[in-house]
């Protein structure tokens, strides 16, 4: 197998990561109706956290999306 | 017919003014250009919002005020009442990485925290200078962050090496948190940007999801500036109130 397509595999296989960031957000904003339907007026506490949880739990699929980067362009 | 679709591609730095010392080359770069619109947009807005001192303010000092009211209140929030020193510092790296993203949203144009030295020294300065603090406030007690209340001492044996990975981890988490955000989106603009221009008629639904994708990157950009400051700040907290 020569590295090309190596890396080809290799950047496939790191987008594996994105399923734990789609759940993850799945969970936070489920999270959020949940709490905003039972007590509308905590909305406006609620939801910073909702937005910074979606933040975090974006940015550790990404973590995953970047090192197929790495992987395809940079070595 | 394929249109060459190279996504990375948006990422070079080209310098704009060609400028060498020594053998160092310390070019203008587009990255500069673009950091230092970023420096006179903030104080532009900030200065000249707030030259009339209206007690009813008017749109741009309405605009000045809820930056300022939307960082203090995140600091005083997070980092409680030692924090307001540190309320000049969090509000420059809030203002500087949205205005920075909000630049690289503008067609043709480059995306500053897209580079993850850029990201990376903003993270480092973070860590250091939130270290820095703790020690002087704190003295040798600083090292109490990394144990936590009421485990038994078996446990610590575990736990004390976590939390101190944990912690020397974070400017990593915080640089490429931004910075993969920021390339993530730009290449897949680029990407479907590419479909569009070259499957002909049919592009009009690369198109669309491109028009949705912008959306998605407002958004983002605004949400990392501010997941990057409050961050910011509770990292501060931690090394002020040291739990």
């Amino acid at each position: 197998m020569d590295l090309s397509s190596a890396k080809m595999i290799g950047a496939g296989l790191a987008c594996i990561a994105l399923v734990g960031a789609g759940i993850g957000i799945g969970n936070v904003f489920s999270a959020l109706i949940n709490s905003v339907a039972r007590n509308p007026a905590a909305q406006g506490q609620v939801q910073p956290f909702a937005f910074l949880g979606f933040a975090l739990a974006e940015a550790t699929g990404l973590f995953g999306l970047a090192i197929a980067f790495l992987i395809l362009f940079v070595f | 017919m394929a249109i060459e679709i190279r996504p990375l591609e948006q990422f070079t730095i080209e310098r704009l003014i060609p400028f060498h010392i020594g053998g160092v080359d310390i070019s203008y770069t587009n990255a500069a250009f673009l950091m230092t619109a970023a420096v006179v947009l903030i104080t532009a807005l900030i200065l000249l919002g707030t030259r009339k001192h209206a007690l009813i303010p008017g749109r741009w000092q309405s605009l000045a005020e809820m930056s300022y009211e939307f960082v203090a209140d995140m600091v005083e929030t997070n980092v409680g009442h030692g924090g307001r020193e540190f309320f000049p510092f969090v509000f420059t790296l809030f203002m500087f990485i949205l205005f920075a993203n909000f630049l690289g949203l503008i067609p043709y144009s480059y995306t500053v925290t897209s580079q993850i030295i850029v990201t990376f020294a903003l993270a480092a300065v973070v860590f250091i200078g939130v270290t820095i603090v703790g020690i002087v406030k704190h003295g040798f007690h600083f090292l109490r962050l990394f144990v936590p209340q009421g485990v038994p001492a078996v446990l610590l044996l575990l736990l004390v090496p976590i939390e101190l990975l944990s912690y020397c981890i974070r400017p990593f988490t915080l640089s490429i948190r931004l910075f993969a955000n920021m390339l993530a989106g730009h290449t897949m603009l680029a990407i479907f940007g590419g479909f569009a221009a070259s499957i002909g008629l049919l592009g009009i639904f690369p198109l669309g999801i491109n028009i949705l994708l912008v959306a998605l990157e407002v958004l983002v950009a605004a949400l990392q500036a501010y997941v990057f400051a409050i961050l910011t700040c509770l990292y501060l907290s931690d090394a002020i109130n040291l739990h």
